[in-house]
């Protein structure tokens, strides 16, 4: 009994009580509906095994479609428990428990899926490759990080949350004051689904640099590999800080090392460094995708081709360098000094300047277009104003002096709300509803769409605007509850109707999924949009091989110059196309992975040995294995060719 | 699969070309890896709480002996290398094996030096000096383990299926893990050992 006490809730309550209930009934009910549809081979054969980009980025999307909603529902139990006063919904430790998950689960397990759904979905069509330079790296970066996300969510059913902040500043995550084991499912779970993020940022860089369809230099690329390409650069470069830092917290934890401890020399503000020079990077891994989504999208629909495509490539490369200059602005009131303080105001403020650039590149890209306001413009034209208001609000964030009013307040909490959901879930709606056609053959319906824009959009200016106001008077952020004498009670009720509009437009999207799904037309050709780059130049659905013949590419939109100028996209005869073999061993490995995790984080030794050496053996498989893919013939080719439609 | 004969073995196809740009930028990473583990140490070394301070627990004999035989490690390797482009296999295996041997030589001494630390008080747990020094020099020793098995993962398959462009890709990816961990080593040599005895 005693073995079996240490898996037990510290704090249970009657909504985690129904959320194991639900868990349960879910588990049983996948496993009976597969077992019932004979649906396992098909499972294992097409998904769990698959080395094609574009299964891999589908399942991406899937996972972060899925953890948007499990973040949701923690946004809007804080919300609720903030609405009126002194509310009972949440206890303090719950409240902790719910803005720890809901900050990881929507960064890491969110945010970082998304961008990989369309780097995976779009990189190597918009480069005209095959697929990506390493498509068996690629499947075991999605299950690391997928065991990863498992890993992490079953924390609040096995064991208890984390509870010290998406941050986990020490000494506050330190065995001292977080004694419950979540907050070694913080640092493991992460560190699991980070070396998913390593293996995809390598591969993408070389993918990117090395296979470029023929003519297609540097600056002939799509703006979204651009912007690709430099977030993975940053992902190399930033990650490894993480999982130092994440190894450190976990030996402190585990092992009673004493690096972020407060005796013995330890010390608790390399942790905070550690963090956010791995932390404030990531902030630009996520938005410069987005900004790569959106200079596609408007574009595309302004009908016009992106304006300053230099200046645009210049401000991601300024963007990325100086990623890595601020990141002591996350913490101005911990004790540096004026100077060190100064210095990074003045570095934080000049990203404004590389950000602004890209602003009038969108703006002058539709000036004298002509816009159409489809779904997936409305969000890029959003976008602009919501996001203009976060970025000034952080240039006030910048200025260190001031920075001792707005520190640890609401109005921190809104700006980078503000920067982050105008700014990258928008980008990745729009994206998801831009790029829907393209891979699963049928338009979402622009009615519904338009709809859930506009609860999206009134519901964030309803949840967010009202923090900055409280947040300017004083309230505190990450505190579970606030007294009816402070007067913060009718504007968190405004928020609170603002992220249930929000919550709303959220499930509007799954409605729309389904009824699309139901009753859109499915002729809808290889280019619904009428689109520029060469993603489109190739069928609707997408053939495993990408493009029968390779793309010759002569400008950064070769496939509007094909409709419009008359040049020729693909020339010569078919050849035989070389492809990878599936693969079960990224799914097995990752499975490993997560068995390992889970008896570290419960300091189970003996397992821990046996998955660790688990993995090896599966790497030294992988050494030994001769894999030398299979040959698409040509009459193959021919065959699939006219069956989607006509020769490409 | 096409192969390109006017490049050297290793460069000949297409995937070998990947894989060698990819495990650079790889490198790139380590690279990062490595920076913030120093990072670590100097902000910690002098964090000696009540534990030993670095000059009193480091000893020049062993870190010496480990510096000479990892040195002459990438000069073997780099042989090994050599003998691979003008096609000699087993001059290679040679080269390789006396790499792997004298790779297994620092491992020893690495593990006496750290029964050393513990038999003088220094454990992992002591103090904040000692928690980054065992974790830079434990990674860094944990990569050349793990280089062993992969050299020999690597001798096995060139003398079952001799010098393939794939075997040759191997070998050539895994010189250039060996050099890095002899660089890293350097900068251990240099900034914790010989700067934490003067």
């Amino acid at each position: 009994m005693e073995f079996f006490q240490r898996f037990a809730i510290p704090h249970p309550s009657p909504a985690i009580y129904a959320s194991m209930v639900a868990i349960a009934l879910v588990s049983i009910a996948i496993v009976v509906g597969l077992t019932y549809f004979k649906k396992w081979g098909y499972l294992w054969r097409e998904w769990l095994t698959t080395v094609d980009h574009k299964k891999i980025g589908i399942m991406y999307l899937l996972s972060a479609i899925l953890m948007l909603f499990r973040g949701g529902a923690d946004a809007i139990m804080m919300r609720a428990q903030l609405a009126t006063p002194e509310a009972k919904l949440l206890d303090a430790q719950h409240y902790n428990e719910i803005f720890t998950t809901h900050g990881v689960v929507m960064i890491i397990f969110m945010a970082m899926p998304f961008i990989f759904a369309f780097m995976n979905l779009l990189v190597p069509l918009q480069i005209g490759a095959r697929d990506v330079a390493f498509p068996r790296l690629n499947a075991l970066s999605f299950w690391l990080f997928f065991f990863g996300a498992m890993l992490f969510n079953i924390s609040f059913v096995v064991g208890g949350s984390p509870d010290a902040g998406w941050t986990s500043y020490f000494p506050l995550a330190g065995n001292d004051f977080s004694t419950s084991v979540g907050t070694n499912y913080y640092m493991i779970a992460i560190q699991i689904s980070g070396i998913g993020s390593l293996m995809t940022g390598i591969n993408m860089i070389t993918t990117i640099l090395k296979m470029r369809a023929p003519g297609m230099t540097l600056m002939k690329m799509p703006m979204f590999t651009w912007s690709a390409f430099i977030a993975n650069v940053i992902i190399v470069f930033a990650f490894p800080v993480l999982t130092v830092a994440l190894l450190m917290g976990t030996t402190d934890r585990l092992f009673g090392t004493n690096f972020f401890t407060t005796g013995n020399g330890g010390m608790d503000m390399l942790w905070a460094n550690f963090f956010w020079v791995w932390g404030h990077p990531e902030v630009y891994i996520l938005i410069l995708p987005a900004f790569g989504l959106y200079s596609e999208i408007i574009s595309t629909f302004s009908g016009r081709n992106l304006y300053g495509y230099k200046s645009m490539v210049a401000s991601m490369v300024l963007i990325s360098l100086l990623s890595f200059l601020v990141w002591t602005h996350h913490f101005f009131t911990m004790g540096q000094g004026a100077l060190t303080n100064s210095i990074f105001s003045v570095t934080t403020m000049a990203i404004a300047v590389p950000t602004g650039v890209k602003i009038f590149n969108w703006l002058f890209t539709m000036w004298k277009g002509k816009i159409r306001f489809t779904v997936p413009m409305l969000y890029s034209i959003g976008f602009i104003p919501l996001f203009t208001i976060g970025g000034v609000t952080g240039v006030m964030l910048a200025m260190s002096a001031a920075d001792y009013q707005y520190h640890n307040t609401m109005f921190l909490v809104a700006h980078f709300h503000n920067a982050i959901i105008p700014g990258v879930v928008f980008a990745m709606l729009a994206g998801l509803t831009y790029y829907w056609p393209k891979f699963f053959g049928f338009m979402l319906n622009e009615k519904i769409g338009k709809s859930t824009f506009w609860l999206l959009s009134i519901g964030f200016v309803l949840a967010f605007f009202p923090m900055y106001i409280t947040g300017l008077d004083g309230q505190a952020r990450r505190i579970y509850t606030y007294s009816e004498s402070t007067g913060f009670g009718p504007l968190n009720m405004v928020s609170f109707v603002g992220a249930a509009l929000m919550a709303i437009g959220f499930i509007t999207i799954v409605w729309n999924i389904y009824y699309s799904f139901k009753n859109s037309p499915r002729n809808i050709g290889s280019d619904p949009w009428d689109a520029r780059s060469l993603e489109w130049a190739t069928h609707t659905p997408v053939p495993v091989y990408n493009f029968a013949r390779m793309p010759q590419i002569s400008s950064s939109e070769t496939f509007w110059d094909s409709k419009k100028k008359g040049h020729q996209l693909f020339k010569g005869e078919y050849e035989e196309i070389h492809m990878p073999n599936n693969s079960g061993v990224p799914f097995v490995m990752s499975a490993i992975f997560f068995v390992a995790g889970f008896s570290f984080v419960f300091a189970l030794w003996v397992p821990a040995v046996i998955a660790l050496i688990g993995i090896f053996i599966c790497m030294g498989l992988r050494s030994f294995e001769q894999d030398h893919g299979y040959h698409i013939h040509v009459k193959e080719i021919e065959e699939t060719e006219e069956f989607l439609g006509g020769a490409k | 699969m096409k192969i390109d004969h006017t490049q050297p073995l290793e460069y000949s196809t297409d995937q070998n070309q990947l894989n060698i740009l990819g495990f650079w930028v790889f490198l790139g990473a380590e690279i990062m890896l490595f920076a913030t583990l120093f990072t670590a140490y100097f902000t910690l070394a002098g964090r000696t709480g009540t534990g030993p301070t670095p000059a009193e627990i480091f000893e020049i004999t062993p870190v010496l002996i480990e510096t000479f035989v990892l040195l002459t490690s990438s000069f073997t390797i780099g042989l090994g290398i050599h003998a691979m482009r003008l096609g000699r296999k087993n001059a290679m295996l040679t080269f390789f094996g006396i790499t792997l041997l004298l790779g297994l030589g620092f491992l020893g001494v690495e593990i006496y030096e750290f029964m050393h630390y513990y038999h003088v008080g220094a454990t992992y747990q002591t103090s904040a000096f000692t928690a980054a020094l065992m974790t830079t020099l434990g990674t860094h020793g944990a990569h050349v383990t793990l280089g062993l098995f992969w050299g020999t993962f690597i001798i096995i398959q060139v003398i079952k299926r001799g010098l393939t462009p794939q075997n040759a890709n191997k070998a050539f990816i895994f010189s250039l893990y060996w050099h890095f961990l002899d660089v890293v080593w350097i900068f251990i040599f240099s900034f914790i050992y010989l700067k934490g005895m003067m």
